[in-house]
């Protein structure tokens, strides 16, 4: 309990340092001076604020969401980029800007948890259908059900002319965060809440059907939960800020190898941890190239891939 | 009591169990033996729903098990499957108080508890609860699950091949622990056997499986006969009386 104030501590210092980088001029002191109503406090409450509380949500979100794919499909390779969830919800997401583009996010981000929730129970039925000879055939599965389904929305994404849009999806990236514009990530909070509130229930079902069923647990209407919970995440921070790949990955394997894998215990860590990562990435694409920035989704990948990496070496006898 | 009435299961092409009625009484240890392939685990995970089955009913004490609410059921009957592998990073502790999941919803009082405590000694692994379940050997991972099912603390108890994992002496201690569990706290125990002079020596009934059916049952001074050990393994074995017990000599 000691520990998880501190790094709730150091989550918060994080999200005061992301509140006082930027482009724009936004000291404590031209805030105080400006007082009321001037420029630095515009910056402050229409970008700065909404753009960390949309880090700090869709990191939880996020990582939380890893942790319940790695539950549902006893994997510790899977979360919603590697199992097709994140480029169905991009589909999604594409099908509603070209059939009803006027629709309002909320709408849009409905459309896409329904394309994701699909694409994921697909991965799901096919993972049931092939023989799983290696912990790794799991994720590749995922990634190549993803590849397919990226392929179609890439197809008609060119045809309609809307590459760009789709790159927006796939790319995380926050600089286009500004209130409201972002406020679809607290449905992903809400959503991490009530992950926090079944986290018996998916431990449960993380110890296999049998286990579970024993035990009197309803695993089919656990897993469909789950599901649910990860898709419409998923599909809020891809609508919102787009794709962060491995934080699903990285985080969750991190705090398993902390402190194991009852969900009870270890969910307020993965949140703290999500929120921590994305913070710390977001400051450095902000800081490295200063006034520019380098897009979230970028620096996630080169921080995570080697996190990744480090992760495999180290744990690669109990992983694989 | 168990019921098993008309029960079969066909996989594919193959009937795995072919129209079984058996009745498991209450109390006491009971054995199901049979060579591979006969039916016995599949019996196993019909009766503990955790396998439907194509035709046939099982009730346990009246509840059928494909109706009742499987909550319920937790509370009356408990399965242990054999080659469990939890891939979930979980303490021995945190795995043992998840057995009482279906009376505490993960609320657990301190009843709920000493039952788990309970559970831990009966199974000798205080020294362990505190380690991962990736950081065990076989045999006290296998310990680890038996004390979570004891932990459930059901009327039934089921175990698909307990002994799996273990050594001589642990294979010994289980095995009297589970007559313990039988005479001591009253319970039903109903385990699937390889080794049938473990059988011979612990169980109150024995059931002999052949090709998905039941090929005999009775006391195990009534199975441990030669000409009933050669029908159902098709093998022929010496069976002589040691220290009063019918001890099968197979092995040359």
């Amino acid at each position: 309990m000691k520990r998880l104030l501190l790094a709730l501590f150091v989550v918060m210092i994080l999200a005061l340092v992301s509140l006082l980088i930027g482009a724009g001029d936004l000291s404590l002191a031209s805030l105080l001076s400006s007082w009321p109503g001037e420029n630095a406090m515009q910056v402050l409450l229409v970008s700065r604020i909404p753009r960390t509380v949309a880090i700090v949500l869709s990191g939880t979100g996020m990582a939380v969401a890893g942790m319940i794919m790695q539950m549902l499909t006893q994997n510790r390779f899977v979360e919603p980029s590697t199992a097709g969830t994140v480029e169905s919800a991009s589909l999604g997401l594409l099908v509603v800007t070209l059939v009803a583009p006027g629709v309002p996010p909320l709408v849009k981000m409905l459309v896409a948890s329904a394309f994701a929730l699909a694409g994921t129970a697909l991965f799901l039925r096919i993972l049931r259908l092939i023989p799983l000879r290696s912990a790794l055939t799991v994720p590749l599965v995922g990634i190549m059900l993803g590849g397919i389904v990226s392929a179609v929305t890439t197809f008609f994404a060119y045809r309609f002319d809307l590459l760009q849009s789709l790159n927006a999806w796939t790319t995380g990236d926050f600089s286009g965060v500004l209130r409201g514009r972002y406020e679809l990530l607290w449905v992903a909070f809400g959503l991490t809440v009530l992950a926090y509130l079944a986290a018996d229930r998916l431990t449960l079902a993380g110890m296999g059907r049998d286990v579970a069923t024993n035990l009197g647990l309803r695993y089919r209407s656990v897993v469909s939960l789950g599901l649910v919970i990860v898709s419409m995440v998923t599909a809020a921070v891809v609508a919102t800020v787009g794709m962060m790949p491995f934080l699903g990955l990285i985080v969750p394997n991190v705090v398993s190898m902390m402190m194991g894998d009852n969900m009870r215990r270890s969910l307020p860590w993965i949140a703290l941890l999500g929120a921590g990562l994305v913070l710390t990435c977001d400051i450095v694409g902000r800081v490295i190239y200063a006034p520019y920035e380098i897009p979230i989704g970028t620096v996630m990948g080169v921080v995570g891939s080697a996190l990744f990496l480090a992760l495999l070496l180290k744990g690669r006898e109990r992983l694989a | 009591m168990i019921e098993i009435c008309n029960v079969s299961k066909t996989l594919g092409d193959t009937i795995a169990v072919r129209g079984v009625s058996l009745q498991i009484p209450r109390k006491g240890v009971t054995s199901i033996i049979g060579p591979n392939g006969a039916g016995k685990s599949t019996l196993l995970s019909m009766v503990s729903r955790l396998l439907p089955m194509t035709a046939g009913t099982v009730t346990v004490d009246g509840l059928d098990v494909t109706s009742a609410p499987s909550d319920l059921l937790a509370k009356r009957l408990s399965i242990l499957r054999q080659d469990n592998r939890i891939s979930s990073r979980l303490t021995v502790r945190d795995l043992v108080e998840f057995g009482r999941y279906p009376y505490s919803k993960g609320r657990l009082t301190p009843e709920d508890r000493e039952k788990a405590a309970a559970a831990i000694g009966f199974l000798d692994l205080e020294d362990l609860t505190e380690r991962f379940l990736d950081e065990l050997s076989g045999g006290q991972c296998q310990r680890a699950y038996v004390a979570m099912v004891l932990c459930q603390d059901t009327d039934y108890v089921l175990f698909d091949e307990p002994l799996n994992n273990f050594d001589m002496k642990h294979a010994v201690n289980m095995m009297k622990l589970l007559r313990r569990a039988a005479d001591d706290l009253g319970k039903t125990v109903v385990l699937v056997l390889h080794d049938l002079n473990f059988a011979s020596c612990y169980s109150d009934y024995i059931v002999a499986m052949r090709d998905g059916d039941v090929a005999h049952q009775g006391t195990p001074d009534e199975i441990m006969r030669r000409e009933i050990i050669r029908s159902v393994y098709d093998m022929d074995v010496e069976i002589q009386d040691v220290r009063g017990r019918k001890i099968t000599f197979y092995y040359t």
